[in-house]
């Protein structure tokens, strides 16, 4: 299938890794990924923090980019929660008639990774391997407002040498909530202790999500406390394999960074 | 035949500044810091909204039909809005025809005013109180007590808040943040009739306030009562609780007045059948509550001889012409978003600084009071959406939240001249972020951050407000040394 890569702002810009585990991923399950440089973000952190009129020229984008897509993917589940809840409301707020149709339209085939996999490609054995304790935490914008259910959980456990343990209190939130992580900052830290405690009493090494935005969060706080657990996102894990195991590049306990796993070669001139 | 301009009709007011306890003296973030870093605060209320999850989650898991109930109060709460005007004149009629007074009160001070007066009429200068959340939104008990009243609150948690001259943190459980050496010191201290060798056993805690109490219900000659509904086609009205002082309150004193909120009417007596099942499971995790009162105007010789029923609006006429808003008027204050959310479950209910706390309390108390009185409270939540899902009449808390926030936003940028800094910034992004060369160039100047990382390859703790208050709690990662979009580039080169 062509399948269309909504990478993310954050994850263009701060964690191309997960872009390039869910390219890999998708590959090697036989499909075509497409990648339209004309993207950019999906506006939830302005219709979050109360500034819709200005998430305007976000959505009319992905409408304008993916309304006449066959399907459109994208590695974080409150970014695709953003696509189906809100664009349609800053359409129906700020935009034309057609802005509404077209983000309904986009919205419809417009799925998060473990979604895309599970319901529309109907893959749960996707080839891993990880051999590595890790555990699950399951956002809560996946969980709730998408409703992914334990999709996730069905792909992690079909990973080859995994050790999968159960996070004690998954469903609360970790204390991101995007900007409510800096206006609120004592209480989002607060938030923040409980699950990375959590997560080091089950042990794991890798905390694993379906949002970098919650993993930033929680590994940001894991590196910080020196605790010797990371953060994974759900397409690296998937895009590990025996034969090309995922090695991590910087030393445990820090959040992801990344030196390039392909080097692109330099190149004058600006993004056609 | 001359035509007459009446102008276009105006939002209805919020409740008004200086009444009534809906707003708060500190923003949330301020208040809510003082609160984090007290232990006993955190341990009870982790404690108590733990168990109350529980137990929630026990008594609404056996139900197979959960969903379809939580549907049906959802749809008779929105019908009963939509024809709100209607269902009240119809209570009025019912309630006046059996008997009852009706009095209505634009908001607190005008509720506060026609309370003060039945009261005075009745030469008494006590009352026995019920649990009320509408009688402390309006801050009766301050106004009477300078009005030379004494309010008397009976609930056993209310009693140690008003003794302990203190607030309600809880609107189930108003003591939640008291522990029992606490309670004892204060019933030792105010109650006037607590026993001198006074333990802290929760049964000797109990017992003197129920000897303290039992006194007040003999002597009372008066009593005032919120309600949890009033059913438009019979006038009858209801308290739902657990400890039977209500029932004494209800039917011991000469005169009974009920001070109820506008959205607490319910067109039919079938239309219970619904909420008595939603709002104790939702509420105390029970099957049932101990003790459900309803009475219907007043019955010679049996109860109250007088009855009067003060209808409040203090703002929720305006909050009901939202239609992005209107649905926070069918919060049955069961309390089952508090007890899920977990920011109230680490900053407790003070910090909101309305008597209406947690989930509710930040769509509802901004609401109330204009948004602009309460700005911080819409910001209150990570929108985790644990509310929503528990909430018995599907209130959408988290879309509401968002909502609230623009209407902020959008408010600030009508009143004010010059635009907060938040506001550029926001606009900027907007600009940046709206275009893909912008975007491209400014995800690229990001490698720049990687001239802060330390030693182990992250960067640390920064000062400034954004990245500040990041940083005060949490690494940020050094940016990469290419996006994906470069990378993407770089590998389609390559083919």
């Amino acid at each position: 299938m062509r399948i269309a890569l909504f990478i993310t702002c954050l994850a263009d810009a701060m964690f191309p890794d997960v872009g390039r585990a869910t390219t890999t991923l998708l590959r090697r399950l036989g499909h075509e990924v497409v990648f339209d440089a004309d993207q950019v973000c999906c506006g939830q952190m302005h219709v979050n923090t109360g500034y819709q009129a200005e998430a305007l020229p976000m959505v009319e984008r992905f409408a304008d980019l993916y309304a006449e897509a066959d399907l459109v993917v994208a590695p974080s589940g409150s970014c695709v929660g953003s696509v189906r809840h809100q664009h349609p409301l800053v359409a129906d707020r700020f935009g034309s008639r057609s802005l509404q149709r077209q983000t309904r339209k986009a919205a419809e085939h417009t799925y998060e990774l473990s979604e895309l996999l599970v319901d529309v490609l109907g893959v749960t054995d996707v080839g891993a391997h990880f051999p590595h304790r890790v555990t699950y935490h399951p956002t809560c914008h996946s969980l709730r407002m998408l409703r992914v259910g334990d999709k996730p959980l069905q792909l992690l456990r079909a990973v080859d040498a995994i050790d999968l343990v159960e996070l004690p209190g998954a469903d609360q939130c970790c204390g991101f909530g995007g900007t409510f992580a800096v206006k609120n900052a004592d209480t989002s830290t607060a938030m923040l202790v409980d699950k990375m405690r959590a997560v080091l009493d089950t042990g794991a090494e890798f905390c694993t999500a379906g949002d970098s935005s919650c993993l930033m969060h929680i590994g940001g706080g894991l590196s910080r406390a020196r605790a010797g657990a990371r953060t994974i996102h759900l397409a690296q894990i998937l895009a590990s394999t025996a034969e090309d195991p995922f090695q991590p590049d910087v030393a445990p306990g820090s959040v992801t960074a990344d030196a390039p796993v392909v080097a692109a070669p330099r190149r004058s001139g600006g993004v056609a | 035949m001359s035509t007459v301009l009446l102008g276009m009709p105006g939002l209805p007011p919020a409740s008004p500044r200086g009444t009534g306890n809906l707003r708060g003296d500190e923003a949330f973030p301020d208040a809510a810091r003082s609160a984090l870093g007290n232990a006993q605060l955190r341990r009870n209320i982790a404690h108590a909204t733990t168990t109350i999850r529980g137990k929630r989650a026990a008594v609404v898991g056996e139900l197979p039909h959960w969903e379809q109930l939580r549907e049906a109060g959802r749809q008779l709460k929105s019908h009963t809005m939509a024809h709100l005007d209607e269902y009240l004149v119809q209570l009025e009629a019912a309630v006046t025809a059996r008997g009852g007074v009706v009095h209505w009160a634009r908001d607190a001070a005008e509720a506060n005013r026609i309370v003060t007066e039945l009261v005075r009429a009745t030469g008494s200068d006590e009352v026995v109180k019920v649990k009320s959340m509408a009688t402390q939104e309006i801050g009766l008990n301050e106004h009477l007590e300078a009005e030379g009243i004494a309010a008397v609150e009976t609930d056993l948690a209310e009693l140690i808040v008003q003794l302990g001259h203190d607030k309600p943190s809880h609107i189930l459980v108003p003591a939640i943040h008291r522990n029992r050496t606490e309670i004892r010191e204060i019933f030792l201290r105010e109650m006037g009739d607590a026993p001198a060798d006074l333990t802290d056993e929760p049964s000797a805690l109990a017992a003197a306030a129920r000897r303290h109490l039992r006194r007040k219900f003999l002597s009372a000659r008066v009593a005032v009562s919120g309600a949890n509904f009033a059913v438009a086609e019979t006038g009858t009205l209801s308290v739902v609780e657990s400890e039977g002082n209500g029932r004494m309150c209800l039917t011991l004193p000469q005169t009974l007045i009920t001070v109820m909120g506008i959205e607490k009417v319910v067109p039919r007596v079938q239309d219970l059948e619904v909420f008595l099942q939603l709002l104790p499971r939702s509420s105390t995790g029970e099957r049932m509550n101990p003790y459900t009162s309803m009475w219907t105007g007043v019955t010679p010789g049996d109860g109250p001889q007088e009855f009067h029923l003060v209808l409040l609006d203090n703002g929720r006429t305006r909050v009901l012409a939202d239609e992005h808003g209107r649905d926070a008027l069918n919060c049955i204050r069961c309390s089952a978003c508090l007890n899920v959310c977990p920011v109230y479950e680490r900053t407790g209910g003070h910090a909101y600084g309305s008597v209406y706390p947690g989930p509710i309390g930040a769509v509802l108390s901004p609401q109330l009071t204009g948004v602009e009185d309460n700005a911080s409270l819409p910001y209150a939540s990570s929108l985790c959406g644990a509310c929503y899902d528990a909430c018995p009449v599907k209130i959408d808390i988290p879309s509401m939240l968002v909502h609230l926030r623009a209407e902020h936003v959008e408010e600030h940028r009508r009143q004010s001249r010059t635009p907060a800094v938040e506001s550029v910034v926001m606009r900027t992004l907007s600009w940046v972020m709206g275009h893909p060369r912008r975007w491209t160039a400014a995800a690229r100047m990001g490698r720049l951050g990687r001239l802060l990382r330390g030693r182990r390859g992250t960067i640390g703790a920064l000062p400034g407000p954004v990245v500040g208050g990041w940083t005060s709690a949490r690494d940020l990662p050094a940016p990469p040394t290419q996006t994906f979009r470069d990378w993407w580039r770089g590998q389609e080169d390559q083919k």
